[in-house]
């Protein structure tokens, strides 16, 4: 009975991860299908508006450690303290201003590439934006605390216990997440359905001419989807950060995010989020299951594998586009 | 007026279709390998080996064994450091299994186990295609990794996890191994260069090659002029593991000496490779050299600049390393996408109109 429990806990806690690689899968999704561009740079972008997020908030001096390295100066910290909203809102701009750099140097000049061009030049730029987080605000691991509540939850534990027997660990923390997911997910579905840059966003996905020729600025858009796909990575930077400080494995929740594109299908923000918790679920089963008997440490590989294996039955994914092909 | 083709006739189709049907390239390539086989073994030393040349011809390889799969076949792969691993893993335990047996059997088992590999990750290309082949390359790469680390049949359960190669002999002269000296080292990887360029050069203006670029250029329309997709696809990544495995088993075995899985052959080699023949230049065997040429003179001379003449903290030159590498791809991908080859045969153009262009 209690292995039945444990490994409820386990689906439990597989779900809240589920919840986090869907919110870096949706920012895959966003710009997709926006402008085709696969980005790659998604799980950097994360890391970068973690480390901009807590260097503003601590107030480091930006690239500190090249002027001092140039100018033989000792700059650290301007020596303030911001509180986390004004830390937030200044981060956010940050994120603007670089999806507006991103457009005007890089997208702009590969309108009309091949994909595949595209897909690796958002590989260039996340080696880009990764050395520009290091260089900018040092590669040591930081701590990030915005106020999200930490630790387990001593109330889910206790109801649980009270009901069950059996009083289940459950992160406060990844229920925040989960919530703030929601709802994040929520204000997207609602930008996309109900307002107008949300359709005009909707048209260009659905085809760039028709949509140019109705009078809707791409640029504009592409900005747009990469300052949201921006504000995603943030708040996706923001709750991995917490979980485990900002770091350089950060930016490796993209490669996590990658097989839930593949298994949802890269074109459907449904299909991000289902695919993140079946894959959040799945590889949590897996090693606690499986894992023990061939040595573990099976999550590195699993949610590849189990995307792999269902895509040579359905090649679009769970919720994609049907692939239609001619001559 | 150095770089002529005037007087230069070819009377029959042979010579038309050389690979460097202009006289004075050949005379060039002629030059460059008797540089290479006559005086380089003489002046080579052990900084020269390690930092630069054995890492070039080794990337040489790799690149155009992805060059043949993602430039010619046009699917993309980013499990080139898991094919590398099982390149190497191989040599390894052909090489303690079996020390009577000369390397270089080895080394081509090796090739040919990976192409086995190869082709067993292959199989879904055939199902999936583009990004989404290209994010399923993703799982070769990690499972192997994984595989290699967590199974101790691999590494011979050694305590630390790691392969050592061992001292084996090619003619007599130690190749792998501490005693290994570095003209050895050089001679056995350009001897390995050589003969994989020529192989890969002839067998993309074949048959199979004219397959490949059917299929890469669309494979709808290629299966229906009659080329068969199972075979094409397979072949493009058998062809491209075989070469891909031997890379690795050079790296491990002659280059590195002793491989943690993980770290020698982890994603970051698998983005290595696919750069170099994104700047070398995607379909060109010209621009695999130039690529890996590229990629690896370029830190090198960036560490000397900003550690060396600067006098920057490693750790900043190591970022600001990435910073320009990812600029440079993107700068390659906007201003010329078929990289340094396209360049290379532009100079030769101007080069030939030089100095009177009208």
């Amino acid at each position: 009975m209690d292995q039945l429990f444990f490994a409820a806990e386990v689906f439990l806690n597989g779900l809240m991860t589920g919840v986090m690689y869907s919110l870096v899968a949706l920012g895959f999704v966003l710009i997709f299908k926006a402008s085709g561009v696969f980005n790659y740079a998604q799980g950097v972008l994360a890391l970068f508006a973690a480390l901009t997020l807590v260097g503003i908030q601590q107030g480091q001096v930006p690239f500190a450690h090249l002027i001092n390295a140039i100018f033989g100066t000792h700059v650290e910290s301007f020596g303030w303290t911001l509180p986390s909203i004004a830390a937030i809102a200044l981060t956010v701009l940050v994120m603007i201003g670089l999806a507006i750099l991103i457009e005007t140097l890089v997208l702009k000049h590969l309108v009309g590439q091949e994909p595949i061009i595209l897909f690796m030049a958002t590989i260039g730029l996340a080696y880009f934006l990764e050395g520009l987080g290091d260089v900018m605000w040092g590669a040591d691991i930081k701590t990030l605390d915005v106020g999200l509540p930490q630790g387990i939850s001593d109330s889910v534990e206790a109801v649980t216990a009270e009901w069950f027997g059996y009083g289940f660990f459950i992160d406060r923390l990844d229920i925040w997440a989960t919530m703030i997911a929601a709802l994040l997910v929520a204000a997207l579905v609602a930008f996309s359905q109900y307002t107008k840059q949300g359709r005009a966003m909707r048209a260009v996905a659905d085809d760039h001419q028709a949509a140019l020729s109705v009078g809707i600025s791409l640029r504009f858009i592409w900005i747009m989807v990469w300052s949201i796909a921006g504000f995603v990575a943030l708040v996706a930077g923001i709750m991995w950060g917490t979980k485990s400080g900002v770091q350089f494995s950060l930016s490796l929740i993209a490669l996590k995010a990658l097989p839930v594109l593949m298994l949802g299908g890269f074109t459907s923000i449904p299909g991000a989020i289902v695919g993140g918790l079946i894959i959040g679920v799945g590889e949590k089963l897996f090693e606690f299951w499986v894992g023990p008997l061939v040595g573990g440490a099976t999550e590195n590989w699993f949610a590849y594998v189990l995307a792999l294996l269902f895509l040579v039955f359905r090649p679009q994914g769970l919720f994609g586009e049907k692939i239609i092909e001619r001559v | 007026m150095i770089y002529r083709e005037a007087g230069d006739f070819k009377t029959g189709y042979r010579e038309d279709g050389q690979t460097f049907p202009i006289r004075l390239d050949r005379w060039a390539y002629y030059a460059l390998i008797a540089v290479a086989v006559l005086v380089v073994p003489f002046v080579i030393d052990d900084y020269w080996a390690s930092a630069v040349i054995l890492p070039f011809l080794i990337y040489s390889i790799a690149a155009i064994g992805l060059n043949i799969l993602t430039g010619y076949a046009g699917q993309v792969s980013l499990g080139t450091g898991g094919f590398m691993a099982v390149g190497a893993y191989a040599v390894y335990k052909l090489m303690t299994a079996f020390p009577e047996i000369s390397i270089v059997i080895h080394i081509l088992l090796a090739g040919g186990i990976t192409a086995l590999v190869g082709m067993l990750f292959g199989l879904p290309s055939l199902r999936i295609k583009g990004f989404y082949l290209a994010v399923a390359t993703l799982a070769a790469q990690f499972f192997l990794v994984w595989l290699f680390n967590k199974v101790p049949w691999f590494y011979n359960y050694s305590a630390s996890g790691q392969i050592t190669a061992p001292t084996r002999t090619v003619l007599g002269e130690a190749v792998t191994g501490p005693a290994a000296s570095a003209p050895a080292k050089y001679l056995i990887c350009l001897g390995f260069v050589f003969v994989l360029a020529w192989l890969a050069r002839n067998l993309t203006r074949g048959t199979l090659g004219r397959k490949w670029m059917a299929i890469r250029d669309m494979d709808i329309a290629a299966e229906i002029i009659g080329v068969n997709p199972l075979t094409a696809k397979l072949s493009a990544f058998a062809v491209s593991s075989f070469f891909v495995g031997i890379a690795g088993a050079l790296l491990f075995a002659v280059y590195l000496g002793a491989a943690e899985v993980g770290e020698a052959f982890g994603i970051n080699k698998s983005f290595l490779v696919l750069f170099m023949i994104i700047i070398g230049g995607l379909g060109s065997i010209f621009g695999s050299f130039a690529g890996a040429a590229f990629l690896v003179l370029m830190p090198v001379f960036l560490k000397n600049l900003m550690t060396g003449g600067l006098g920057w903290p490693t750790d900043l030159a190591a970022h600001v390393e990435l910073m320009i590498v990812g600029a440079m791809i993107v700068i390659f991908l906007i201003a010329e996408p078929h990289g340094i080859a396209r360049l290379w045969a532009l100079a030769k153009e101007k080069l030939r109109l030089w100095p009177f262009p009208h």
